[in-house]
C-alpha cells in the first residue's frame, strides 16, 4: 500500500517565486481525494509534487515506499491530454507495450477498453483525430489499463458535457470500488461532492482547508472554502 | 539545344535496349547509396533521438557540430576518407581504397550529419509533446527513443529522402576515394563527369536523364511505402 501519504512543508518554485507551498497533508487515500480551489491556486502542480514529477524544492513527500516505486504503480491524466501519434487502441496499448506484455494482448486488453468508453467505432483511427472530449477518454482509459494503485486525474472532465461526464464518474466509481484511489482536482463542485472522501481545498499555492468531504461540503471552516463552494469569487 | 536533344533521345534509346553497360553503372550507383543510406539511417535516427531525450553536458555543442557538419565539402571528406584508407594510412591494411565499400564509407560521413540534424528537429518537437506523459509512465531511456523513433517516422522518411538526394547526386568524394574505374566503381556521376570531360555531351547528358528519373523513382517508391501504411494521415 501506498498509503498515508504525508507531505511536510514541499514547496517548489519557478524563476524564485513560490508556486505551490509550504504545503502540509496527511492523506489516508481513502477512495477519493478531491483537490478544489481557484485558477492559479497550484492544484495541478500539487499533483506533479505528489507524483513526483515536479521538483520539489524544499519540505518531504512520503509515500510508503520509495517515489520511483510509488510512480511504477500510478498513472496521471493531464489536464490537456497528451495523445500519441498512434491508432486509439495503440494508445491505450502503449503503457502495457511498455512494461514489456506481448503486443497482441496488450492489444487486446485496449480493446475491451475501447469498448467500455465507447470508441470501438475509432479503434484504428488516429488518436490525434480524436474531439477533446473523446481524447480524455482514452486518455482515461490508457491509465486505467495498468491498474494501477492510484491514479492522478487533472480535471478529468473539464471538457466534457453532463453524459461524457456521468460515464467517466462510473468508470471512476467502478475502479474506486476496485481499490484504486484517485486524487483529483476539479472546478465541478458537484462532481467534488459525488467522488470526495477527502477535499483539500487549495488558495494561492497553500493548503487553506483540509479533512473528509462530509463535513467540509456541510459545514467547511475557513470563510474562504465557505465563500468558495456558495460560487463566490475567491482569490 | 540540339545536345539536350541528343542526350535525351539517346537517354530514351540506352534505357529501351537495356544497355548493358548503363544498367551496370546505375545499379553501382542505388547500391552504393542505398547500402550508405540504410546504415547512415542506422547511426543518424538513434544518435538523434538521443540528443532529443538526453540532457548532458556537451549536448548542445554536438548539436551545433552536426548542424555545421551538413555543409561539408564532399571533396574534403573524399580526401580525408582517401588518407586514411591508402596503403600507408591507418586503415591500409583492409585495402579498401578505390572499392564500392571505400564509396559507401564517405557516402556515410557525408550524409550522416544531415539526416541526424533534420531528424533531430523533429524528435525534439516530438519530444515536447510527449516528455510529461513518457516521464509520469517511468518509460527507459531507450523506450522513450523507440517511441520518438516510430511516432516520427514520417519525418523521418523525409530526413532520409534528403539523405538519399545528396549521397547519389554527390560526385567529388566517390570520385577521389572510387577513382572512377570502368566495371568496378564507375557511378553515373562519375560516368557522368568523365564522358563530359571527354565531349560526349550528348552521352552526359543521357545519364545525367537517367539520374534524375532514378531518383524520382526511388523517392516515389519510398514515398509510396509510406504512404501505404494502414493508419496513414501523419
Ligand atoms: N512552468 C511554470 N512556470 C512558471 N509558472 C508556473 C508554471 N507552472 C505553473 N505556474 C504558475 O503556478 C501557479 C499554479 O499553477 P497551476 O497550474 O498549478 O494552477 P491550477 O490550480 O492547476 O490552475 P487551473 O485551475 O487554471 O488549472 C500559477 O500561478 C501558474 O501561473
Ligand atoms: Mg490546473
Amino acid at each position: 500500500m501506498l498509503f498515508p501519504l504525508n507531505v511536510t512543508d514541499a514547496q517548489t518554485r519557478r524563476w524564485g517565486k513560490i508556486l505551490v507551498g509550504p504545503v502540509s497533508l496527511h492523506l489516508t487515500g481513502a477512495g477519493a481525494t478531491v483537490i478544489i480551489g481557484p485558477n492559479g491556486s497550484g492544484k495541478t502542480t500539487l499533483l506533479h509534487l505528489l507524483h513526483g514529477t515536479a521538483r520539489l524544492h524544499a519540505g518531504t513527500i512520503a509515500w510508503q515506499v520509495p517515489m520511483a516505486e510509488a510512480r511504477a504503480v500510478q498513472s496521471f491524466v493531464f489536464q490537456r491530454p497528451v495523445m500519441l501519434r498512434r491508432s486509439v487502441v495503440d494508445n491505450i496499448a502503449y503503457p502495457l507495450v511498455i512494461r514489456g506484455i506481448r503486443k497482441s494482448e496488450a492489444r487486446a486488453q485496449a480493446h475491451d477498453w475501447v469498448k467500455r468508453i465507447g470508441l470501438d467505432e475509432m479503434a484504428d483511427r488516429p488518436a490525434t483525430s480524436l474531439s477533446g472530449g473523446e481524447q480524455q477518454k482514452l486518455a482515461l482509459a490508457r491509465a486505467f489499463i495498468t491498474a494501477p494503485q492510484v491514479v492522478f486525474l487533472d480535471e478529468p472532465c473539464a471538457a466534457l458535457d453532463g453524459r461524457a461526464t456521468a460515464e467517466i464518474e462510473a468508470i471512476l466509481q467502478e475502479q474506486m470500488a476496485q481499490g484504486t484511489r484517485l486524487i483529483l482536482s476539479t472546478h465541478d463542485m458537484g462532481q467534488a461532492r459525488r467522488l470526495a472522501d477527502e477535499v483539500v481545498f487549495l488558495r494561492a499555492g497553500q493548503v487553506h482547508e483540509t479533512g473528509p468531504a462530509t463535513p467540509f461540503f456541510s459545514a467547511p471552516q475557513t470563510d474562504a472554502a465557505h465563500a468558495f463552494l456558495n460560487g463566490d469569487i475567491v482569490e | 539545344m540540339v545536345d539536350l536533344w541528343d542526350g535525351l533521345t539517346q537517354a530514351f534509346w540506352l534505357v529501351i535496349t537495356l544497355d548493358r553497360e548503363l544498367a551496370e553503372i546505375a545499379l553501382r550507383s542505388l547500391y552504393v547509396t542505398l547500402t550508405a543510406l540504410v546504415i547512415a539511417c542506422l547511426i543518424a535516427f538513434p544518435l538523434a533521438a538521443f540528443l532529443a531525450v538526453r540532457r548532458f553536458r556537451f549536448r548542445r555543442l554536438i548539436i551545433a557540430i552536426l548542424n555545421a557538419l551538413m555543409g561539408l565539402p564532399p571533396v574534403v571528406v573524399g580526401l580525408i576518407v582517401y588518407v586514411l584508407l591508402s596503403r600507408s594510412g591507418p586503415f591500409g591494411v583492409l585495402g579498401l581504397l578505390f572499392t564500392p565499400t571505400a564509396m559507401i564509407i564517405a557516402q556515410i560521413i557525408i550524409i550522416v550529419p544531415l539526416i541526424a540534424s533534420i531528424a533531430h528537429q523533429s524528435l525534439r518537437d516530438l519530444w515536447q509533446e510527449y516528455h510529461d506523459l513518457l516521464i509520469s509512465m517511468n518509460v527507459s531511456q531507450g523506450q522513450k527513443m523507440r517511441t520518438l523513433i516510430w511516432d516520427a517516422r514520417r519525418a523521418l522518411l523525409t530526413a532520409s529522402l534528403a539523405g538519399f538526394g545528396r549521397g547519389i547526386g554527390e560526385v567529388g568524394a566517390i570520385m577521389i576515394v572510387g577513382g572512377n574505374i570502368d566495371n568496378v566503381t564507375r557511378v553515373l556521376t562519375t560516368a557522368i563527369a568523365l564522358e563530359t570531360g571527354k565531349g560526349a555531351f550528348a552521352l552526359a547528358l543521357a545519364l545525367g536523364f537517367v539520374l534524375i528519373a532514378l531518383t524520382i523513382a526511388v523517392n516515389l517508391m519510398i514515398h509510396w511505402l509510406g504512404q501505404t501504411e494502414r493508419e496513414g494521415r501523419w
